[in-house]
């Protein structure tokens, strides 16, 4: 390595002088004519040819290297007059305020400047923060003075009429560039420092421009179209209506032309400056191409998303990436990444050629490009980079491989690689998996990681990485495995685990009535490559049977206990004691499930304080992954064996059930008719708090939601505990009684803004009812189902009511993005030193020690030292409280 | 002590969301700040013009050290480094 000879130690920023200007550029721009009739770029033109190289091959005029190494040349441009630099009328505004009018010093007494100078150069080592609100501080006391305490003449007050003209009212009237340029430049230098200018690097008076710098070429290079035209930078273009307003403004004053044709023309001319650099100012029109389009000019390069910041420095488009459509691969592990081939193909990892790879290198290298698995380039020991395609005998290139060449191979199965689907709200965002190279054009996942990247399979994309270096795969590997990320930091409990057809299945299986016979025990063991013995048949006669708890339990480790009531243990369900009928109590001894079924508490996603959340902590995050591959595998071949499935009749309210939920919803529009009467006759007892009538919406709503609440209950209360549609909200696999009161019994109330509907016409939303009715049914209250169907009203009302869901996820995204991006900003830089307290890179404390208690929420039994209860359950296999 | 008769001061330092602040001697602070490995500005600053600043009498440089109740760890020890304003 050599050692640099500068170091950067800082950098400061300043304001250019005009003689800095001049100083570092190459050539004066005269005039506003770009090429001559030949197409060629002419002398002195703002494609002046010694601004830089513009077409390969070339050398440049001023330094004499091609257009690679050329780093560009400014040109400067003499202004007939000076013009305010846009960036900088809040300085100048508060220079102008604070200093004299006719001896342009500072408005305060000599012997408190020296004071203050000294104060503030002692403030500014050490207490930064301080030494600004003192500036502030002394400018305004300045800015007050009526009077100069130097030279005793009278102020008046100067006043900025957006964007850049400067009126000095009661006194000169408007204030002009070139005067206001006089006046900065007589403020004396020691002034200045109080008033919290650094006079070296930046005098007032370079704020107003009287040379422009015209940038390099290579910061505007013209394109060339396909139809042989030549495409002009918006920045040259303003620059070529800069150069063209100060030749008409030079030539009226050549001529002596009156003063308000000068005024104009010099109006003009600062306006043409001022959308050079911002072209998004108030109150000033959009400078425009002919076509319509607004100019990117210099500060829409740099501002915003897509600006150079955001967009170009922050973050960049990088190689050895992949981004496609994601579908779903139950036969994967949840480690792994499904990867097309043709991005397998594309895709390089670097691999250096050692005495034990060389026969597999040599392989790459023979398969080439275009045959998988082989290698895109070699890297011979002298750097050289050989590109694949082009190799014409790569047989005898691979016959001279050796130590010390690297082959670029194509990805092979086992590769680690970093998986991420945007927004990436947290660190389970980005994962690293395991390449598994398959046919087809979309990355596939194992269906239990969805919710850490929250992905579904309706067209989501995702990226992929490949890192290219040993210590990149090994810092992946050790910490962004997906199985490392089991646990959530946000609760303790596992973020990635089973959903929807896992936990039906898991739920199916492990029923009661489950009873399985050898074949099918067979089947179910061959799909996740069981090799032990089949324990003993639960039945012996009049075949051998084995129940699905027992086929489950080959796969709990002998030692493990656990007793948890299962999500179908509430209501009528519930069970509280080992011995209960309904076999809602999960209850597993020495790894056997004797009572209790499979489901979302148990094995699902998200749920802490499960099965799977203590087996993971007790057996490691590597058990837990190869737990969730067999079990989830074994749970979806179950229910390919019964078929899950639905039909239109399993949501088909009983007549009978139908009948009484009927009968509820008359009853509560009875008793709402009622409260209306009430209302009308003033005898409503008002809310606390609220007017009449909305005392009156608050009593509607809740008996509407009771209603149908109750007539929910009545009908689902009739439903089998065989009916699918039942079965995946019982165990929480997909929906909830909510969704089949919807679909069987009634849609009930429609609410915008958690109101009935009421906008629409006046006194009623359509023109179907009367004015003024406040019934159920003119106010939105949806009275069928979606088995029965609704009538067209009621279709109405549900489309209001749906469309404020919409709206309200896409303000809610944008807002919460935003809050995100402000948050991490805040917080990337932090980190935990070794005492535990959290500090920011200067060293500044944030918290005294992390999260108050330094407790990470993955490792310890949420949040206390420990976990009695699960202490006692795993060694005595009983709870003493349920 | 009748109500009337308490100061505000005592009144404020005593509510329960309060939590408990002290001002820290010189030696007590030149402990604390080695201990922790800071320089004075490096820790959290509270304003002088602060009421709980106020009440404690704190001046620009002194460091007050605050007790709050914590959920997850009883009790959480901080420090403030008085500044001017
Ligand atoms: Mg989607
Ligand atoms: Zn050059
Ligand atoms: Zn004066």
């Amino acid at each position: 390595m050599s050692k640099p000879e500068k170091v950067v130690k800082g950098v400061k920023f300043g304001v250019l002088s005009p003689e800095m200007i001049r100083r570092m550029s190459v050539t004066a721009i005269v005039t506003p004519e770009v090429y001559d009739e030949n197409g060629i770029p002419i002398e002195g033109g703002v494609m002046d040819p010694r601004l830089g190289v513009i077409e390969p091959g070339q050398r440049c005029a001023t330094c004499g290297n091609t257009l690679a190494q050329c780093p560009g040349h400014f040109g400067h441009l003499e202004l007939a007059k000076p013009v305010i630099h846009i960036g900088y009328v809040k300085h100048i505004y508060m220079l102008l305020k604070a200093t004299c009018r006719s001896c342009n010093r500072v408005k305060i007494p000599e012997e408190d400047v020296v004071k203050y100078r000294d104060l503030y150069r002692r403030l500014r080592e050490r207490w930064p923060q301080l030494a600004s609100s003192m500036v502030e501080f002394i400018r305004q006391r300045a800015s007050k003075a009526l009077e100069c305490p130097h030279c005793k003449a009278r102020q008046f007050r100067v006043r900025l009429e957006k964007p850049a003209t400067f009126i000095e009212e009661g006194g000169r009237g408007k204030l002009y560039p070139d005067v206001i340029k006089q006046w900065l430049s007589n403020i004396p230098s020691s002034d200045l420092e109080v008033l919290g200018l650094d006079p070296e690097v930046a005098r007032p008076e370079w704020m107003i421009i009287n040379v422009l710098p015209i940038p390099p070429i290579a910061v505007r290079p013209s394109i060339v179209l396909e139809t042989g035209m030549r495409a002009e930078d918006d920045l040259t273009h303003k620059l070529v209506d800069i150069i063209r307003a100060n030749e008409k403004l030079k030539e009226a004053l050549n001529s002596g032309a009156p003063e308000i044709i000068v005024e104009d023309l010099w109006e003009l001319l600062q306006y043409h400056v001022m959308t050079f650099i911002d072209n998004e100012l108030p109150g000033v029109p959009v400078a425009k191409r002919r076509s319509g389009m607004p100019l990117k000019t210099l500060a829409q390069r740099l501002k915003g998303k897509e600006g150079r910041f955001r967009g170009n420095l922050s973050g960049k488009r990088v190689d050895f990436s992949a981004r496609t459509v994601i579908s779903p691969d139950p036969n994967l592990d949840v480690n792994e990444v499904g990867v097309p081939y043709e991005v397998a193909m594309t895709l390089t990892v670097p691999e250096h050629v050692t005495p034990w790879n060389i026969d597999r290198m040599r392989e790459y290298v023979l398969n080439g490009p275009y045959k998988w698995p082989g290698a895109n380039y070699v890297v011979d020991p002298s750097g050289r980079r050989l590109d694949l395609r082009y190799v014409k005998d790569r047989k005898a290139l691979a016959e001279g491989l050796k130590p010390g060449y690297v082959v670029e191979r194509h990805l092979v199965n086992g590769d680690v690689v970093l998986f991420n689907r945007q927004p990436s709200l947290h660190r389970m965002s980005i994962m690293a998996h395991r390449v598994r190279v398959l046919p087809g054009k979309t990355f596939r996942l194992h269906l239990a990681v969805c919710p850490p990247y929250n992905a579904d399979f309706d067209g989501d994309e995702m990226n992929l990485h490949v890192p290219q270096t040993v210590e990149a795969r090994a810092e992946a590997e050790e910490l962004l495995l997906v199985e490392k990320q089991i646990l959530s930091p946000r609760y303790g409990g596992p973020i990635i685990g089973g959903i929807q057809d896992y936990i039906s299945g898991g739920y199916l299986l492990t029923l009661k009535t489950t009873i399985l016979t050898k074949d099918q025990v067979s089947d179910l063991l061959a799909t996740i490559d069981y090799s032990g013995e089949i324990p003993e048949p639960a039945i012996l006669s009049p075949v051998e049977a084995w129940t699905g708890k027992q086929v489950f339990s080959l796969l709990l480790p002998e030692d493990f206990n656990f007793i948890g009531e299962t999500k179908l243990s509430s209501g009528s369900l519930k069970c509280t004691s080992e011995e209960c009928f309904w076999d809602t109590l999960l209850i597993v001894k020495k790894g056997k499930i004797l009572a209790g079924t499979v489901d979302k508490t148990v094995i699902g996603s998200q749920q802490p304080k499960s099965l799977m959340h203590y087996l993971i902590m007790e057996k490691g995050v590597k058990f837990g992954a190869e737990f969730m591959n067999k079990a989830f595998k074994l749970f979806l071949r179950y229910i390919e064996m019964v078929g899950l499935t639905m039909t239109l009749d399993d949501i088909g309210p009983k007549r009978s059930a139908l009948e009484s939920a009927v009968k509820v919803i008359k009853n509560s529009y009875s008793e709402v008719d009622k409260l209306i009467e009430m209302y009308r006759a003033g005898q409503l007892e008002p809310v606390p708090g609220r007017t009449l009538s909305e005392t009156l919406e608050i009593r509607i709503l809740d008996v509407l939601a009771r209603a149908r609440d109750e007539s929910g209950a009545t009908v689902v209360e009739y439903m089998s505990l065989a009916n699918p549609v039942y079965v995946m909200a019982r165990t929480g696999a997909r929906g909830s009684g909510l969704n089949i009161t919807q679909m069987s019994v009634v849609l009930g109330q429609q609410s915008v803004r958690g109101e009935r509907i009421w906008r629409g016409y006046r006194g009623r939303v359509l023109p179907h009812y009367r004015h003024g009715d406040l019934s159920p049914e003119a106010r939105g209250f949806v009275a069928s189902s979606f088995y029965k169907g609704l009538s067209p009203l009621e279709v109405f009302f549900h489309a209001a009511g749906g469309r404020e869901g919409l709206v309200d996820t896409a303000v809610r995204t944008s807002q919460s993005g935003y809050m995100q991006r402000r948050l991490i900003n805040a917080l990337q830089d932090l980190y935990v030193e070794y005492d535990m307290s959290v500090r920011s890179p200067y060293g500044e404390l944030v918290q005294f020690r992390y999260g108050e208690d330094s407790v990470d929420p993955r490792k310890t039994a949420f949040g206390k030292a420990v976990d009695i209860d699960r202490i006692i359950v795993k060694n005595m296999g009983w709870r003493m409280s349920l | 002590m009748s109500s009337e008769k308490r100061s505000v001061r005592e009144k404020v330092l005593e509510h329960e969301l309060v939590p408990r602040h002290e001002l820290l001697t010189k030696e007590e602070a030149l402990r604390v700040l080695r201990e922790l490995g800071v320089r004075p500005e490096q820790l959290p600053w509270i304003r002088a013009s602060d009421p709980i600043a106020k009440l404690l009498g704190a001046k620009p440089g002194d460091i007050i050290r605050v007790e709050r109740k914590s959920s997850t760890a009883g009790v959480s020890v901080a420090y403030r480094f008085v500044v001017v304003g």
